[in-house]
């Protein structure tokens, strides 16, 4: 019997970075005030002490440089793990993560091999305005040649880390914001996750709810006031944002016929819209409704609370969508 | 160093022919009159160290020790090509010669070299890695990025820009407000200084003292080299933003000429021997031609290897 501590999400990641930093010495950490200051989400607090600043780096506000020189020393065979501080910052690194990280091992006819991790924080919720809040998850798993993890669950956050560095190629994981504090039971032996499939979280019979990262738990929170109605949703979480699990999706539609996407992103172009076109390609004929979107509203986010959660995907707005597929 | 020169002027000159009769397509970007700065710095290298590129990187790669035949394949986009034909003329690879490229983005090799130059200072390796770029990567912003992480943490990285005095068709004083490029790079506490990237001697010993400046642990060093290319920027440019007469008074300084001319003064090269060299150059480029020809192309079912890595996660 294992026991299970409750652990928050923010630590779950932290003990992570501190297991793979003690089990392989390749394993660095690196980024902007990820050292004395403790990570600018607290995520890496106490491990500049535990570790030192070899292994902990605090870099310049330089999102090219010290993402790209994480690209150069994953080739040059160490075991990198970058965090840039929000989604919104990467947009400085894109030029290196896909011109680099993800197309140098084509490009090379397979010789360059690029070992590297990047986290970041992605989402709103938290009043931070356009520059801090966006949800481009959706953009960066467009991109052949990267693996894009979202762990939602404190476990996914303690046991994604591993097998990403294990991956010879680039993998990006996104952190949503409003998770770190969340707090779940955590097994005292939790390890390592499948970063492969999608995940049931709730199942159910009469519409699956897709969701993935901070979209679980308002697919889950409208699981639940669907269930007062006595509509029983089942409820996947995608995990795995590139490449995308269809096996696990497209088997849920089958058995529930209606789905719902719920993702942070834009609607166009989103990653909701690839899901729904997968859905409409391998199941159309199991379908007994269109496939619905609940997206965030087609804004730069908010500052004002009010403003912020009415873009945002909100329970309410999934039920809303739900009842309109369920006749 | 004067064979290693002619290499590479052969090979471009027959790469033009083959780009004329279409066997070579794609941006092709000529080195032609450069050469002494690749040839230079990599004969100041050992085999250890690591060299990153851009896309005008021929000489680089030839100068480097990758075999033509490697190179010429790539150009003709043949699986036998040494990025298998995935790359071609902008993205030649060899990591056995620790050569990572080949990079078309101006300016994005620069943190690769950081990189590659934290992970060896962090695995204890005494190697340097070694990133040449142009005049116009000096003015985007991941340039100041990289010199300023490298500076600020040391790490054993020897810039080289190629300052040629254009950036395509920009010439330098139109694009850069310090047009003294050394003077830049001295603004981040880095060693640096000019070189005449015309002679070839020259650009040796400078790269002798600032490898092994770099090698003793005490930073990034960062190397102007004053050069000039003879040729336009690519097969498609007309080059006409620049003096005919500009380009005529460099080319009285071709530096192939003037090291067979200093060879010649002191005996060390006559024309037997510079005959035999140019034989035996032009038997090389026959042959790398003649494989190019003769070497298949991946096949169309193997177009999606190498998006990700066939190996399973170790
Ligand atoms: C980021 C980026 N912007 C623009 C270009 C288009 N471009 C290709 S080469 C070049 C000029 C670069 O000049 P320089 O760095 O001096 O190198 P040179 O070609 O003279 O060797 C430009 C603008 C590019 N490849 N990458």
């Amino acid at each position: 019997m294992t026991t299970t501590t409750l652990t928050s999400y923010r630590v779950a990641v932290r003990e992570a970075l501190r297991e793979a930093m003690h089990r392989d010495e390749r394993v660095f950490l690196m980024g902007e005030d990820v050292g004395a200051y403790g990570g600018s989400f607290g995520v890496s607090l106490g491990l500049l002490e535990e570790l030192g600043p070899e292994r902990v780096r605090d870099t310049p506000l330089s999102e090219a440089a010290f993402v790209g020189a994480g690209i150069g020393a994953a080739i040059g065979g160490m075991r990198p793990v970058v965090e840039v501080m929000t989604v919104n910052f990467s947009l400085l690194a894109l030029d290196q993560i896909l011109n680099n990280a993800a197309t140098l091992l084509h490009m090379s006819g397979g010789q360059v091999n690029v070992p590297l991790v990047v986290r970041m924080t992605t989402g709103g919720g938290r009043q931070l305005a356009a520059q801090h809040s966006h949800s481009l998850e959706g953009w960066y798993a467009a991109i052949p040649g990267l693996t894009v993890l979202a762990p939602a669950t404190v476990a996914d956050a303690r046991g994604m880390l591993w097998p990403a560095l294990l991956d010879p190629d680039p993998v990006l994981i996104f952190e949503h914001g409003g998770l770190y504090n969340v707090e779940e039971p955590l097994a005292d032996d939790a390890g390592p996750v499948d970063i492969t499939r999608a995940a049931v979280r709730r199942p159910g019979t009469d519409v699956t709810l897709i969701a993935y990262g901070g979209t679980l738990s308002v697919a889950l929170a409208a699981a639940d006031l669907l269930a007062d109605d006595g509509v029983d949703a089942e409820v996947v979480d995608l995990r795995v944002l590139r490449p995308l699990d269809d096996e696990t999706v497209v088997g849920s539609v089958r058995r529930t016929h209606r789905a719902v996407v719920v993702d942070e992103g834009w609607r166009t172009g989103s990653l909701a819209a690839e899901v729904s076109a997968r859905i409409t390609e391998q199941a159309f004929y199991d379908l007994d409704a269109p496939v619905q979107r609940v997206c965030s509203v087609e804004v730069p986010m908010p500052y004002a609370r009010d403003l912020e959660q009415a873009a945002l995907p909100q329970p309410g707005r999934v039920v809303d969508a739900v009842r309109a597929v369920v006749g | 160093m004067l064979r290693e020169m002619l290499r590479v002027r052969r090979f471009e000159e027959r790469c033009v022919e083959l780009y004329s009769a279409q066997r070579i397509r794609g941006f092709m970007h000529l080195y032609v009159g450069e050469e002494a700065v690749a040839v230079g710095v990599c004969d100041a290298l050992d085999p250890q160290d690591a060299v990153v590129s851009t896309y005008r990187e021929h000489g680089h790669a030839l100068a480097r020790g990758m075999p033509m035949e490697s190179l010429m394949a790539e150009m003709f986009g043949k699986v036998t090509g040494c990025s298998r034909g995935r790359g071609g003329s902008m993205h030649l690879f060899d990591v056995a010669r620790r050569f990572y490229g080949g990079n078309a983005i101006v300016g994005g090799g620069l943190p690769l070299a950081v990189g590659l130059a934290l992970a060896d200072r962090m695995r204890g390796q005494t190697r340097v890695t070694t990133c040449f770029f142009g005049d116009g990567a000096v003015a985007e912003g991941v340039f100041h990025e990289s010199m300023n992480l490298a500076a600020l943490w040391r790490l054993p990285v020897l810039f080289v820009c190629e300052n040629n005095l254009y950036a395509m068709g920009t010439a330098l004083a139109r694009h850069q407000a310090q047009t003294d490029l050394a003077l830049r790079a001295a603004g981040y506490g880095m060693v640096s200084w000019a070189v005449d990237g015309m002679d070839v001697d020259a650009v040796a010993s400078a790269a002798r003292r600032a490898v092994a400046l770099v090698r003793s642990g005490t930073g990034p060093c960062f190397l102007e080299m004053r050069t000039y290319r003879f040729r336009a920027h690519s097969m498609y440019d007309s080059d006409r933003y620049r003096d005919k007469a500009e380009v005529e008074a460099w080319k009285q300084r071709d530096p192939l000429p003037a090291l067979a001319l200093r060879l010649r003064a002191d005996g060390s090269l006559d024309d037997e021997t510079w005959q035999a060299m140019e034989a035996e150059v032009a038997r090389e480029v026959d042959a790398a031609v003649e494989a190019a020809e003769a070497a298949p192309t991946e096949p169309v079912e193997d177009l999606t290897r190498f998006v990700r890595s066939e190996s399973a996660p170790s």
